[in-house]
């Protein structure tokens, strides 16, 4: 029972747990800042460049795929300026134009090339593949402190952990000069504060934790950590700092709580099958976050 | 082939098909352009995504209950309800919670999927539903269409349309005025109802067609690309049901054609065409006649600085103007003014300094607002005679002050 949990169980909470923590915490400055969207887009862009990634270097590794995520994330990005500054377009119409023009364009060359046998489709980067991260090697406790055991989990896990303490450090080092721009982006300014960079920086380390999840996770869950945690700690606290503990509290509660109930709740209520872990973990954070928006000590707006 | 396609000739079922998606396609053009130019374009986002647990509670409700759950109309019925949960969720959290807009959407949007997503794979572990093919709905598929469900979705686009024409003045009104159309009694909620309504309809139908991830597009890039053909919210709203129409049109026609091609996908791509046109090339906004015009206006600056330049007798070390001013022929090879040039020059100077006058002591409504350059803009073209005379004698009397 428990090696089962540790062999099957463990790997996948933890790599959801990691990833919704490193979506969770620059969620909270993308809802302050009206950005909240952002993942949205990202979820939807990368698709072209996983599906040429995968065309180009013929296989399913991680690494050309990030890259290819990478790529079209900073094309999106680049396409969504232009049509904003040269169209003169507000930037949600800009943004839905192209998430929606190239999430089609990759879908059509999935369709076209011979992707479509592999595992990589559609549904994989939606869903992720969050069951099949497991540790087959371990072997009940043991394993957790047996350091050639603990090298063969799964390398998503590994990944994940290094993200986040990229994002975490970046959140920690710029502390004072993002909650500034967030909340007097003038007055940030006046400071001679770059707020420009500090804004593009915040959504590369965005797009990073994003497209490094994917992979993993599948993109709901990537949207769904960006602003759930965030917007359901925004509901309960006006403090920053306590806003951002409590979303990481949420995003970790999310993952740990929808990945049981997906993956083991059914099995004991007497089904024979489980559910999706991806769509129950943002099923889940849906859910704290209709909590904080019925009883949060500051939900409503100060008029 | 495609021409068989395009004049509708290619079986009953095809053709359907094809008027489906054009008739689809207008709608999302109309009602989006509306959602646009509210301001809330992004809203169709979180619809799309929230229909998904309604098609699996609605397959498996009606497949508890004896009915075939595949039946197109439950799978849509149950979509729209969901979709209409979705969008009150949307709306209870932005009046009732401090959560910007987009939080809403997006939260509302990703747990909504999420939990279609839960529900799905329940479905698909059900033996009954295996072969639902609920999947299709994502991503969209008109292959093996049935011929009553292709009359279905032909009958609730028409009814969309038809609502859009019917409550036509009131949408526009408050979509372009929402001041004027309260002061006149229209329930300005109502109609933002209304709009939300038909972009829901126009969803459920589209997810069929275009599946529920990309119908978004059809709501927000015709509208998008007709804006840059005008300044006019009929006009724009009228494009962009052409748009629509034209996308839906010719992208069932090209992939009813080919069969490896994707309808959802093509549609999309074909109003993305229009849109890179539009963004290219429209008249005035397009990029190219904004591109045009701002060569064109650096053009005017340099000459009228070398213009003046050359009546002041100062230099000019500018290249470009130098070269400007040579084409025109104002200039000889080695940079000596011609004859022309000095005529120019004094106009220029003389407009130069009737506008200086003119601003300084009768601060005129007529002159140059302060984004304008006043060398640029012909005084005689803007005044009357009377007052350039009135100026003329007061630069007179300065000049005489300045010489005793």
């Amino acid at each position: 029972m428990i090696n089962d949990f540790i062999a099957f169980s463990l790997p996948p909470i933890l790599i959801a747990s990691f990833a919704a923590l490193a979506c969770a915490l620059p969620g909270n400055f993308l809802i302050l800042r009206k950005q909240a969207l952002i993942g949205d887009a990202i979820s939807h862009v990368v698709l072209p460049g996983i599906v040429l990634a995968f065309l180009v270097s013929g296989s399913i590794s991680t690494v050309p795929m990030l890259l290819g995520a990478a790529a079209a994330s900073l094309v999106a990005v680049v396409l969504i300026e232009v049509i904003k500054y040269f169209g003169r377009i507000e930037a949600g119409a800009a943004m839905g134009v192209v998430f929606t023009s190239m999430f089609a364009l990759g879908v059509l060359i999935l369709e076209q090339s011979e992707t479509r046998n592999v595992h990589l489709d559609v549904e994989h980067v939606l869903f992720g593949n969050l069951e099949s991260l497991i540790w087959l090697e371990a072997d009940g406790w043991a394993s957790l402190f047996t350091v050639s055991d603990l090298a063969l989990l799964p390398p998503e896990l590994f990944r994940m952990i290094g993200v986040f303490l990229v994002v975490a450090l970046f959140i920690l080092a710029f502390w004072r000069p993002l909650v500034l721009m967030t909340f007097d982006e003038y007055y940030a300014r006046t400071l001679g504060i770059p707020t420009f960079l500090y804004g593009l920086a915040l959504v590369v380390v965005t797009a990073l934790a994003a497209v490094s999840a994917f992979d993993a996770v599948g993109s709901i869950i990537v949207i769904a950590m960006i602003l759930c945690p965030p917007a359901a700690a925004r509901l309960m606290t006006n403090s920053l700092v306590a806003q951002v503990w409590i979303s990481m509290g949420i995003a970790l509660a999310s993952s740990v709580i929808g990945y049981i109930a997906a993956g083991h709740m059914p099995l004991w209520i007497g089904l024979s099958y489980t559910v999706s872990a991806a769509g129950m973990i943002a099923t889940i954070s849906g859910i704290f976050l209709g909590f904080a928006a019925l009883f949060g000590q500051h939900r409503s707006r100060v008029t | 082939m495609l021409r068989d396609a395009l004049v509708l000739s290619l079986g009953y079922n095809a053709t359907l098909v094809t008027l489906g998606a054009a008739i689809l396609g207008c709608s999302a053009g109309i009602a989006g352009s509306f959602l646009y130019l509210r301001k809330n374009a992004l809203i169709s986002d979180a619809i799309s995504h929230a229909t998904l647990p309604g098609l699996g509670l609605a397959f498996m409700l009606a497949s508890s209950l004896g009915f075939d759950g595949r039946s197109l109309i439950v799978l849509l019925v149950g979509a729209g309800f969901s979709a209409a949960l979705g969008l009150m969720a949307v709306s209870w959290l932005t009046h009732m919670t401090r959560l910007e807009k987009d939080a809403a959407i997006g939260a509302v949007l990703s747990v909504f999927f999420g939990f279609g997503v839960v529900v799905l794979t329940i479905v698909q572990n059900n033996p009954s539903g295996s072969q639902a093919g609920l999947e299709g709905f994502l991503l969209g598929s008109t292959a093996g269409m049935l011929l009553n469900e292709s009359f279905l979705i032909l009958l609730t686009s028409l009814v969309a349309f038809a609502l859009l024409v019917i409550f036509y003045r009131p949408i526009t009104l408050v979509s372009f005025d929402e001041g004027y159309a309260r002061s006149i009694g229209i329930s300005v909620r109502l109609v933002d109802y209304l709009i939300l309504a038909v972009a829901l309809v126009v969803t459920v139908i589209g997810m069929k067609i275009v599946g529920l991830i990309l119908i978004v597009a059809l709501l927000i890039i015709p509208s998008v690309s007709a804006r840059f053909w005008s300044d006019k919210a009929h006009r724009i709203v009228i494009l962009s049901g052409i748009f629509g129409a034209l996308s839906g049109y010719v992208g069932s026609a090209v992939s009813a054609v080919s069969l490896g091609l994707p309808t959802g996908p093509i549609i999309v791509l074909c109003s993305t065409a229009v849109f890179v046109v539009s963004f290219l090339f429209a008249p005035r906004r397009g990029i190219l006649s904004s591109m045009i015009k701002s060569l064109r206006f650096e053009q005017t600056l340099h000459l009228a600085q070398g213009l003046l330049a050359i009546a002041q007798e100062q230099p000019i070390y500018e290249a470009k103007t130098l070269r400007i001013l040579k084409r025109k022929g104002y200039l000889r090879r080695d940079s000596v003014p011609t004859q022309l040039g000095y005529a120019r020059a004094q106009k220029t100077l003389l407009n130069e300094r009737r506008w200086a006058y003119w601003i300084n002591h009768h601060n005129g409504t007529q002159g140059p607002h302060t984004h304008q350059i006043s060398t640029l803009i012909d005084i005689e073209q803007k005044l009357t005679p009377d007052q350039i005379s009135l100026i003329d004698q007061g630069l007179a009397n300065a000049q005489e002050g300045r010489l005793a």
